[in-house]
């Protein structure tokens, strides 16, 4: 009872530990057995995330596209996934004939566990956090670019065409625009003079970094949602896939359960991004303070922590599906003109701006 | 230019040509080795400057095959039936149109394949709608086909 | 990788081949094209036709006059109306039958409400091909009203069947003009819709301007017709230079566009939807009274000679040549579809593009995949 009243993740995760203490007295073991109660639960939670973005994205698919979407299994359509899921489950896993066997097999795999490594360092609540690296924000962005690897592992070994036109298309596309993710983290960084993830968040208990940054920051905010959308492949910037000119891209041969695992890594993905610019721009967990009005900020407190992290990831996720359902796709060379000549010398400009801001301290 | 004007102009250039007005065009009878010469001056002069073939077809007249080349002239506004009779249909063979209009190129690929009239000079003389290994020419009159059951 | 040493993966030059088609999202049926590229670009389309021809053509020599007509409904089954049409007068310009005002009036309004809906969809179409899905769902709301029109008037949605020679097969249903009134001002108000999620868009207008660029010499000697030709400059709008039916009573304007790229041709088409809504509007109060149909004999019998029609569908010139000798069925029939010519001009236009290129001007000349292979 104590935990619920307390709104904290942090009381829960040192209730368990107490608990586990008592039973287990050794203390390798009792890591040990943490860390596996830790990796269960992570996965377990990432599934049912995934679960829900499914069904999100078919809520607002449908919702832009003015029709119903989802809405006969379950409550308001929302076990749909659920048997979509165990559709693809119990679906044979064909291996093309002339696949390279043991890459195509391999690369869902290392898809999904770099999209999850890149969980650890968020803080999904006050105190909550899987490992508060102290180079959170290179780790970051040092794990998201293993994707790439995977797609162009599965392009390359499903030896069709379609396939590798589509791994060299991402190849191309991830490692242009990972320069302008790591430049509009790297505002924030000098801002708040940290790559713990967790100094950032309590860098910006008095106002978060979109407001206290002003202009330079909002203009990396932005840089940071339209690039991470190109680094996750997700439309406008699915070049990987490009339904209607690669069929299916990089993931044409993959069927069953090694085609849900890459679905599963695409929305691990676009929740980390989402999550990762929460943190960074929008203060994480941080409740919405204004620097020196302790009432008010007194009354925002009063909302968890974890609520105020997952509106803004699901804010910012939201904003992602929609560019999804609005816009066409852009062709390949003006993908890369987009990153090369536009985005990426903003980016620079910017960083020498907020450089300068921090230096003079220009900001809030 | 009217049709008087037409049948005149023409007739400088091949006097052997038939005439038959019966129809909506001018129709012009021709053999099939007097084809290219007439075709291209119909295209290179500009007094006739027929620019745009909208038809190209073939008809088995049983004992002839008869090539059908409906021509209009963007500029003037006039039209006219080309038709070059190809006696022999053993061995059917016409001088292609493809250098002048383009769209020659895939319609006479259609005539090749459900007519078997080859088109010399033609760039890609293949099948187009049936298999490569497709015995005979399905528009053909005499044509039949084993794997049909009559109801 | 064991493919690269395969015959056709890579040519000597150094081309990547690859086959689009028969089955892929963005050919809108079985167009299969074989292509080689360079890198992304695309050197070489050569397309393979055949998967779904039926030799309407042949068939057609052992119909009746009266039959044959509905066999065209496949054809183009997104103009089966006006395909109909064109054989209907085809016929009736053989016997020289004159056919009723009210016939005239009914076959342009379903002939336009045809190109309507025909262009609706093509408009979803390309927003689908290049990427945008949602477009396609906001055609579909309006051409779905057009269809219950359809299906009220004729019976059926799609293939119609409903021109016969001599006129059309019934009088329209009591509630057409109501209905179709309603559906005009449906429609009229959503166009500004339509321009607000596709046509300002800036990755659309990069995705399509100076994209297969196509002079109106080619388009002329490629005999490429319709909005694709009219988007090069060329002025070959049939309603306009030979009017039919009841093309001659109605004040319309014929689009001409001047780039030639995938953009002029997208603009060509949203205003003939305007265009087409500006003609129904002109003819939908103004129905004749009296017969529908004109009285023709059990056994149609062309007399012997040789009968061109030329009408206009959404895609361009349809050609209908027929050959009598006097009996009952015709000797030969030839059909000049529009989109047969249209994309022999697809080659021309693709070379040098990227393969999102090649998809934007597929979906630019709007192919109906059974109009060409018929």
């Amino acid at each position: 009872m104590k935990i619920l009243l307390t709104y904290s993740f942090s009381s829960l995760a040192t209730y368990i530990h107490n608990l586990l203490a008592e039973l287990i007295t050794n203390s390798l073991l009792l890591q040990v057995t943490e860390m596996v109660i830790l990796g269960v639960s992570l996965i377990a939670f990432l599934v049912v995330l995934c679960f829900f973005l499914g069904y999100m994205e078919r809520k607002v698919a449908a919702f832009m596209e003015i029709r119903l979407g989802p809405n006969r299994v379950g409550p308001k359509g929302s076990m749909q996934i659920v048997a979509d899921t165990l559709k693809l489950l119990l679906k044979e896993g064909l291996t093309p004939d002339s696949a390279d066997k043991f890459l195509f097999n391999l690369a869902p795999v290392i898809m999904v566990i770099g999209s999850m490594m890149v969980i650890a360092p968020i803080a999904f609540a006050k105190d909550f956090q899987l490992y508060d690296i102290n180079i959170g924000v290179l780790y970051v962005s040092a794990v998201s670019s293993l994707g790439v690897i995977g797609i162009l592992m599965a392009g390359w070994s499903s030896n069709n065409k379609y396939s590798l036109l589509g791994a060299m298309r991402s190849g191309a596309q991830i490692v242009s625009y990972e320069l302008s993710v790591g430049l509009s983290l790297i505002s924030i960084v000098v801002l708040s003079g940290s790559l713990s993830l967790g100094d950032i968040v309590r860098s910006q208990e008095n106002g978060w970094w979109i407001i206290k940054g002003h202009i330079p920051v909002i203009i990396s905010f932005v840089i940071f949602i339209i690039a991470s959308t190109a680094e996750i492949n997700r439309a406008p910037f699915d070049m990987a896939e490009a339904e209607q000119e690669l069929t299916g891209g990089f993931h044409t041969e993959y069927a069953g359960m090694k085609f849900a695992m890459f679905l599963l890594s695409e929305y691990i993905n676009l929740f980390v991004v989402s999550a990762v610019a929460a943190t960074l721009f929008l203060g994480g967990w941080m409740p919405f303070h204004i620097g020196g009005l302790d009432g008010f900020n007194h009354i925002m407190d009063f909302i968890p922590s974890s609520v105020w992290f997952f509106s803004k990831t699901f804010l910012i996720i939201f904003i992602i599906m929609q560019f999804r359902w609005t816009f066409p796709r852009l062709r390949v060379d003006q993908l890369l003109t987009l990153e090369w000549k536009y985005l990426l010398p903003i980016s620079m400009v910017n960083v020498i701006l907020v450089t300068v801001m921090a230096i003079m301290g220009w900001h809030f | 230019m009217n049709t008087e004007e037409l049948k005149s102009s023409i007739s400088n250039i091949l006097p052997s040509a038939i005439y038959d007005e019966t129809g909506e065009f001018l129709n012009v009878n021709i053999a099939s080795e007097e084809l290219y010469p007439l075709i291209n001056e119909l295209r290179s002069n500009s007094e006739f400057d027929f620019d745009y073939l909208f038809c190209l077809t073939c008809i088995d007249w049983k004992d002839h095959l008869m090539m059908v080349y409906h021509l209009l002239s963007k500029t003037h506004q006039h039209t006219i039936v080309l038709k070059a009779k190809i006696s022999n249909r053993e061995n059917s063979e016409i001088e292609t149109v493809c250098n002048i209009w383009r769209t020659a190129e895939l319609l006479e690929r259609e005539v090749f394949d459900l007519f078997g009239v080859k088109f010399i000079n033609h760039p890609d003389l293949r099948r187009l709608f049936l298999s490569d290994d497709w015995n005979g020419y399905p528009l053909r009159k005499d044509y039949v086909d084993e794997n049909m059951i009559s109801l | 990788m064991r493919g690269l040493i395969e015959d056709d993966y890579v040519t000597d030059e150094g081309e990547f081949v690859i086959n689009i088609g028969p089955q892929h999202p963005s050919t809108h049926g079985v167009l299969h094209l074989k292509v080689w590229l360079d890198g992304e670009t695309v050197k070489k389309v050569q397309p393979h036709l055949g998967f779904i021809h039926r030799s309407i053509e042949k068939m057609s020599e052992s119909l009746s006059y009266r039959n044959f007509i509905f066999a065209t409904s496949r054809m183009d089954y997104l103009a089966a109306h006006i395909n109909n049409e064109a054989c209907a007068l085809t016929v009736e310009k053989g016997l020289q039958l004159e056919v009723p005002d009210r016939a005239k009036y009914i076959r342009t309004i379903l002939a336009e409400l045809t190109r309507l809906q025909s262009h609706l969809l093509w408009w979803g179409c390309t927003g689908l091909d290049l990427g945008a899905v949602t477009p396609f769902f906001y055609a579909f709301r309006e051409r779905e009203y057009i269809m219950e029109i359809m299906e009220e008037t004729c019976g059926a949605r799609l293939t119609q069947n409903f021109m016969v020679p001599g006129g059309v097969m019934y009088d329209i249903h009591p509630n057409f003009q109501k209905r179709t009134k309603e559906v005009l001002i449906q429609i009229k108000s959503k166009f500004q819709e339509y321009d607000n999620i596709m046509t300002g868009n800036v990755i659309f207008e990069n995705r399509t301007k100076g994209v297969g660029f196509l002079s109106k010499e080619d388009a002329i000697s490629y005999g490429v017709t319709g909005p694709t030709a009219r988007a090069s400059g060329v002025s070959c709008d049939i309603r306009k230079l030979i009017p039919y039916s009841a093309y001659d009573q109605v004040q319309f304007d014929e689009i001409l566009g001047t780039g030639g790229d995938c953009y002029a041709r997208y603009m060509i088409r949203m205003h003939e939807m305007k265009q087409s809504v500006s003609i129904i509007e002109q003819l939908i109060d103004n129905i004749p009274e009296g017969e529908f149909q004109a009285k023709t004999k059990n056994v149609i019998k062309l007399p012997k000679g040789e009968f061109y029609q030329r009408v206009e569908t959404p895609r361009g010139e349809l050609g209908v040549f027929i050959v009598s000798d006097g009996a009952a069925s015709p000797y030969r029939i030839k059909y000049r579809s529009p989109g047969f010519s249209n994309l022999s001009a697809l080659p021309l236009m693709a070379k040098g593009g990227k393969i999102g290129d090649l998809v934007a001007i597929m979906s630019t000349i709007d192919l109906v995949i059974p109009d060409i292979d018929r």
